[in-house]
């Protein structure tokens, strides 16, 4: 087992190298992972306030519409 | 599809007559690059001491890292004022291909900037203390890489002429394309300095010279539209 | 049939289709991706043989040469997929090609780092100037460019499009810059061996590296997914079937 860590006495230059590609490996998943959550919140907040906002257009072209009837 | 009224050939000329023309006008296009050239061979003495032994065996590279450098920084006029008038969308769109167009202009650009280097090169390799017969190699070199700087650079310029930073990323765009051109060019003048046979190195800068003349101008042509759409 | 293979692609190459798509494909091929994986550390890290030569550290190759491998294959999908979306205007491609620039820097990068590592035990520096690792080197500028052009134009299509001219330019120039370099190597050195030669290969050294290879491609191909659903969904914004699956 103590072998297997030892690496023949390059374990520094061994295991940094599998780090080092484990690390950026996991990290091209995890980076767009979170911006795929990120943007869909944001798009999921902008699509909410546009439709708020066309909601208050219509209310506000009923009340107009009921003023001048 | 409206009858061109001049051919292609006359057009090319008249670019180029143009091109030259104007770059007549403004001498700073033309000198500030020459310039760069100078001081940048100029300043390794400083950096790396007088000892001429030294200076002798870097003087090739060193001529040809400022060459590429130079043709670098001189690229950003190819296009600019043309782009900023917008005399070059009525290039991309008149009847005439536009790669023709682009040669005829890269070619202008290249008698303003290219040849002026090539021909203050061996004044600059002589005082770095370069043998005659590598300085004779070295213009040869230059003669047929300088072309291909021209061209391959130009399409950096065209695929960034529209972007307010441009210039920054143009570097990093080209500068690895150089390579090749480099290690032949640099290379023929060693191997000739050394006595060696060179012809297998400017067989090969002349491949890229041809390449590069006939491929370049449709590059160019491709992004310059992209650049302008 | 040919035009049922078309009506496939027409398919596959419409964005909500497509995101659908991916959405299924992702988990399985990270699985794929981990078995394959594990299949291939296990042989490399145990099965296969010390080296005579290298002893252990030759075991670093089963990283290197698989990204080694990948940095090159992913700039060809990028420069063709780069290609199509510019002749065939198809949004798609354009998505794959950009998407794939992070990736395949990420993988030249790591066989730069790893080939570097590899180095300071058997040649005593932590760089050397051999013809491939140069050549990668070259590499990482030009997938470097292609991010820095893209990033810098607004237009994400007229972006699209420069990249894939500066892809078809970069792919044209990689064999050239490849010789030069090997022309340029043997120059300054003399005729030594190529310092990251394989160590003669025995089957249990070779299948491991080929399973590497494979497991990276699968990542590849997961990694491409995730990313261009992100590009869809920010190119896609404003069209109905994102509103309509976003707030469901």
């Amino acid at each position: 087992m103590t072998e297997f860590f030892h690496m023949g006495g390059y374990a520094s230059f061994v295991w940094s190298s599998y780090g080092i590609a484990f690390i950026s490996l996991l990290l091209g998943v995890i980076l767009p992972m979170r911006t795929n959550s990120a943007t869909l919140t944001r798009l999921k907040g902008r699509f909410r306030r546009e439709q708020i906002q066309a909601q208050e257009m219509q209310d506000n072209l009923q009340d107009t519409q009921e003023k001048t009837s | 599809m409206a009858k061109t009224s001049i051919s292609t050939t006359k057009a090319f000329y008249v670019i180029l007559k143009r091109d030259l023309v104007l770059a007549v006008r403004q001498p700073a296009d033309i000198v500030n690059p020459l310039l760069f050239f100078i001081l940048v061979s100029v300043l390794f003495p400083f950096a790396v001491g007088s000892d001429s032994k030294l200076l002798v065996e870097i003087s090739t590279g060193v001529v040809w890292v400022a060459a590429l450098l130079a043709s670098m920084l001189s690229l950003d006029s190819v296009f600019k004022q043309d782009y900023q008038d917008g005399t070059l969308e009525e290039m991309i769109l008149s009847a005439h291909p536009t790669s023709i167009l682009v040669l005829a202009k890269v070619l202008a650009h290249w008698l303003m900037t290219g040849l002026p280097l090539l021909l203050v090169s061996p004044i600059l390799a002589m005082m770095l203390g370069m043998p005659d017969d590598g300085v004779f190699i070295l213009v040869v070199t230059l003669l047929l890489g300088t072309p291909v700087l021209s061209l391959v650079g130009s399409i950096g310029v065209a695929l960034t002429v529209g972007l307010r930073t441009g210039g920054v990323i143009l570097s990093l765009l080209i500068l690895p394309l150089y390579i090749p051109v480099l290690i032949f060019g640099s290379g023929a003048v060693s191997n000739g300095i050394a006595g060696l046979d060179i012809s297998g190195q400017l067989y090969m800068l002349s491949a890229f010279t041809v390449m590069a003349v006939f491929l370049a101008p449709v590059a160019i042509a491709a992004s310059l539209k992209i650049s302008l759409s | 049939m040919f035009s049922a293979i078309w009506k496939f692609i027409q398919k596959f190459s419409s964005p909500p289709y497509f995101y659908q798509i991916s959405n299924k494909m992702i988990p399985w091929l990270a699985v794929i991706f981990l078995a394959t994986l594990v299949y291939g550390l296990y042989g490399a890290l145990i099965t296969a043989p010390a080296d005579y030569q290298q002893g252990d550290s030759f075991r670093i190759m089963y990283i290197h040469v698989p990204a080694a491998w990948m940095s090159l294959f992913i700039y060809m999908v990028m420069a063709v997929s780069g290609a199509i979306g510019l002749i065939w205007r198809i949004k798609l491609s354009e998505v794959v090609a950009i998407c794939s620039a992070p990736i395949g820097a990420v993988f030249t990068f790591l066989a730069l780092i790893t080939g570097s590592i590899w180095g300071k035990p058997m040649w005593g520096t932590w760089w050397v100037w051999d013809a491939r690792l140069t050549a990668e080197l070259i590499l990482l500028f030009l997938y470097l460019g292609i991010l820095a052009l893209y990033s810098a134009i607004e237009d994400k299509r007229t972006a699209s499009r420069a990249v894939a001219i500066l892809a078809i330019v970069g792919v044209v120039n990689i064999p050239i810059i490849h010789y030069s370099v090997e022309w340029w190597n043997t120059l300054h050195q003399g005729p030594t061996v190529t310092k990251f030669d394989k160590p003669s290969i025995h089957i249990d050294m070779l299948i491991p590296l080929l399973v590497m290879a494979v497991s990276f491609k699968v990542y590849y191909v997961m990694a491409l997914l995730m990313r261009c659903k992100n590009e869809i969904l920010v190119r896609e914004s404003n069209t109905k079937w994102i509103k309509e699956m976003v707030m469901k």
